[in-house]
């Protein structure tokens, strides 16, 4: 037995300090923020009117994203046509879309120069502008309304067939279906989804950085960058830290306390069969928001390919060298990830605590700039804070990719612990040899998946990045956005289909390397 | 011992090094972009000096100063060219700059020169920029503009230096109701950019009807693109003057090629590239005085302009001020 209390402990300690690197990230930087905020002067108009934007702009982005996402979501759960799989993977492909990329296919969609106000000018009206408020909801309606049609449609696709097959049976129509069988349900997801989608808005940087800027369309993220790069004040740039610490831990404790959906019961996973929703006119009608909601996704990533391929050809140098520089980070952020992620969800198995994947989860809530200005204040005294650009977005990506990766690796490890867990115990298998012979065969495809997510993710980041980047070493990301605000529209074209086509690149080759002779 | 072989690879970087110093600057973006004054004035410099001159681009000019203070005596710049007269107080405040040196330099400015710390390379007047095909009756005044229902294009004071010469010409203009007057120009503003190209790339893309800049702007469009429909919108309130100055950084370890910079800024080499490829009046008329084109632009009868601390003054209240009137 000393051999598996040993091991036990081992697999305690390498999970706490894992664990204690996250926490210094977070609540250490926190920490320093908080020391620094002293200093700051009162919280000004300005910076009251950066609060009011961030909660106005994401309880709108929000609820437009979820208000749309019931009729979406109900229509893909009653429909079947060709396609439809490939469509509802495709809402996933957002979560590992560049925003930058994203802002940039927007614009050639919905700028005053991109498609729909050519067509609003050739019928005589005038083109429409996407900076400012709208641009901002627009472009987090767009990375969000498929997360939302997701979590509906989940919702949808949780109840039970047979359900349905019951309430035909009973003559229900349509309004009984709804009141009976799917406003229970969107009850018990509607919130969850909300809260998630308004967190995630809350911290978002880039679409702010990039469509926003004014005094009318900052949030309290871009504040935060711009008391730091263009005022030079730490102690303002660490009191909005702080706020946006307490408005983003305060909401992801609300979001804890939500309900999951719970489920209806089990019945056989078959394709739902709408008897009620046969009608032609609700056919049209699905169909419809079907078609809309694909041009809305599609429509701005087309853009980048068309805009995009004839600009390859041209490229400037620069492109090369930050495609080379993001790569590397990525590649040091998947490192990073899961050996910090692993320690963790062995730990969280173990010790079947449930607390160290919630800490995992307060990354959620933290926000990379908040973390970056702490270690910008940490650096400062002793080093040049510039030279640590690359390291330091590597190191913060990854720390925002854990709780997808502990999300990902704590219930697979959950299951090979409980089916293999006592036979390991009795062959006395411990450390190194558990890992390699019982885990890692069986953890590839969650290993893959992080892994994947953890190089998408910041190979395409454009946050801490902004806070640290001297001059002449910009990821890619961050030279797209330069030529992006330069107004050049073809290197930038060309820029972000490079960046598009790494990060599918970086995720499908983990992914797909997870998948490959995978025994589960 | 590996060592004496390493310092011996050492040393023979640093005899390299040795034979071509580099002088870092640091500037604007559109400074160095590929038709702007950067590649010109590098090629002319550096067939004097036998170095390599290296422009840094850190954005617009008020981004200069920041990532200065940012940096502190850290920095990697010798010589920083870019910020303006607007900005010269809180330049001088970080003491972070070194006395040029140069006793009664020769200026061709409309106003008197006396600084030890920062020298001119140009100066201009701000102007909106209009489409003369697009807009008919130009307004004449800052209170034409707030009643007219033109979109504008501005930059960001904390940023950029145009963007903070605006908010001192409103200052100028209206005094104490210079809050008041933006609040009633504020549902005008299209976007409010980080910097000059940014906004002037929108303008010329069609995303605005006018955009903050210089009235030698449309000298540009004439003499560059044989295009005459751009012009500047003559305001009788008078306009807020640029001045545009560098100053050596004192933590510099070139400070011979520094000094040396400093010297060449004000000659031949540097001011006949400025009229044709930074569209600003030069410090100093070069000797075959200023390109055909430039004697159609407008030329204000009165002039505004806050002189160093007197700007430093009201800068940080005259943001606030646009900053909680924009917000509304």
């Amino acid at each position: 037995m000393a051999r598996g209390i040993d091991a036990v402990t081992r697999t305690a300690g390498a999970g706490a300090i894992a664990l204690a690197l996250v926490l210094l990230l977070t609540l250490g930087t926190l920490a320093a923020v908080a020391v620094r905020a002293e200093s700051a002067g009162g919280f000004g108009v300005a910076d009251w009117a950066a609060l009011r934007f961030t909660l106005i702009q994401a309880t709108l982005s929000a609820a437009l994203s979820v208000v749309l996402a019931v009729p979406i979501g109900r229509a893909f759960a009653r429909r079947r046509f060709p396609g439809r799989s490939l469509l509802v993977m495709l809402l996933g492909a957002p979560f590992i879309l560049p925003v930058i990329v994203a802002v940039f296919g927007l614009i050639s969609v919905f700028g005053r120069s991109g498609i729909v106000s050519q067509a609003l000018l050739a019928l005589g009206f005038e083109p429409i502008s996407i900076y400012g408020f709208h641009g901002v909801v627009l472009a987090h309606v767009f990375f969000n309304l498929p997360l939302a049609t997701r979590l509906v449609l989940q919702g949808w696709l949780a109840i039970p067939a047979e359900r349905f097959r019951l309430a035909a049976s009973l003559g229900m129509t349509s309004r009984d279906i709804s009141r009976h069988l799917e406003r229970p349900m969107l009850r018990e997801v509607v919130p969850g989804a909300f809260l998630v989608i308004f967190l995630l808005c809350l911290t978002s940087f880039a679409v702010a950085l990039a469509l926003g800027g004014g005094p009318r369309a900052t949030t309290i993220e871009l504040a935060i960058y711009q008391a730091f790069r263009l005022d030079f004040d730490l102690g303002k740039a660490a009191l909005l830290a702080l706020v946006q610490f307490v408005l983003g831990a305060a909401v992801a404790l609300i979001a804890l306390k939500v309900a999951l959906p719970s489920g209806f019961g089990s019945g056989l996973d078959r394709a739902v069969m709408r008897w009620d929703a046969n009608s032609p006119v609700l056919r049209a009608l699905d169909a419809a928001l079907i078609a809309l909601a694909t041009l809305f996704l599609v429509l701005p990533m087309a853009m980048i390919a068309v805009d995009g391929i004839p600009a390859l050809t041209s490229l400037p140098p620069s492109v090369f060298a930050a495609t080379l520089r993001s790569l590397g980070v990525a590649m040091a952020s998947v490192v990073l990830s899961i050996s910090l992620a692993l320690p963790i969800a062995a730990w969280a198995v173990k010790s079947r605590s449930r607390l160290v994947e919630a800490i995992g989860t307060l990354t959620i809530a933290a926000s990379p700039l908040v973390i970056g200005t702490g270690l910008f204040i940490l650096i400062f005294p002793v080093a040049d804070p510039f030279a640590f650009a690359l390291p330091v977005t590597a190191l913060v990506n990854a720390v925002m990719s854990l709780p997808f990766a502990l999300r990902a690796l704590v219930p697979a490890l959950g299951q090979i612990e409980a089916d293999f867990g006592r036979l390991a115990d009795g062959l006395g298998m411990s450390g190194w040899a558990r890992f390699r012979l019982v885990w890692l065969p069986r953890l590839r495809r969650p290993l893959g998946f992080s892994a994947g997510l953890a190089a998408a993710l910041s190979m395409g980041d454009l946050g801490v990045i902004a806070l640290f980047a001297s001059p002449d070493t910009p990821t890619l990301p961050l030279q797209l956005y330069r030529l992006l605000s330069a107004y050049r529209m073809d290197d930038a074209a060309g820029a972000a289909l490079v960046l598009l086509a790494a990060s599918l690149a970086v995720f499908w080759v983990f992914d797909r390397g997870g998948r490959v002779n995978a025994d589960a | 011992m590996r060592t004496p072989i390493i310092a011996a690879g050492l040393v023979g970087l640093a005899s390299v090094a040795n034979a071509q110093d580099t002088l870092t600057v640091y500037t604007y973006d559109s400074f160095v972009a590929e038709w702007g004054p950067g590649p010109v004035i590098e090629k002319a410099f550096e067939a004097r000096c036998d170095c390599d001159l290296e422009f840094v681009a850190v954005g617009d000019g008020a981004e200069i100063l920041s990532r200065l203070r940012l940096e502190g005596a850290r920095t990697e710049a010798d010589v920083v060219l870019g910020l303006d007269e607007n900005l010269a107080e809180a330049a001088r405040e970080t003491a972070l700059f070194a006395p040029h040196g140069i006793e009664s330099p020769q200026l061709d400015l409309p106003i008197e020169w006396q600084d030890e710390l920062f020298l001119p390379f140009d100066w201009g007047y701000f102007a909106f920029i209009y489409d003369k095909t697009k807009v008919d009756n130009p307004p004449t005044s800052f209170e034409e503009l707030a009643d007219s229902d033109l979109s504008i294009l501005i930059q960001d004071p904390r940023s950029s230096t145009p963007g903070l010469g605006l908010i001192l010409w409103v200052k100028a203009v209206y005094g104490e109701e210079a809050g008041a007057y933006w609040e009633r120009l504020n549902d005008q503003i299209v976007t409010v950019t980080k910097g000059w190209s940014e906004a002037y790339g929108m303008f010329v893309e069609g995303e605005a009807d006018m955009v903050l800049s210089y009235t030698t702007s449309p000298a540009y469009h004439l003499i560059a693109e044989d295009d005459d429909t751009k012009a500047a919108a003559a305001f009788d309130d008078g306009h807020y003057m640029q001045i545009e100055i560098a100053g050596k950084v004192a933590s510099t370890e070139q400070g011979e090629l520094a000094d040396m910079f400093m010297d060449f800024m004000l000659t031949d080499g540097f001011q006949s590239a400025i009229p044709t490829t930074n569209w600003m009046y030069p410090a100093k008329i070069p000797t075959e005085g200023l390109p055909d084109g430039f004697e159609t632009l407008h030329e204000p009868e009165s002039a505004l302009i806050y002189l160093g601390a007197e700007a430093e003054a009201i800068r940080d209240d005259a943001i606030e001020e646009w900053r909680a009137a924009s917000t509304r």
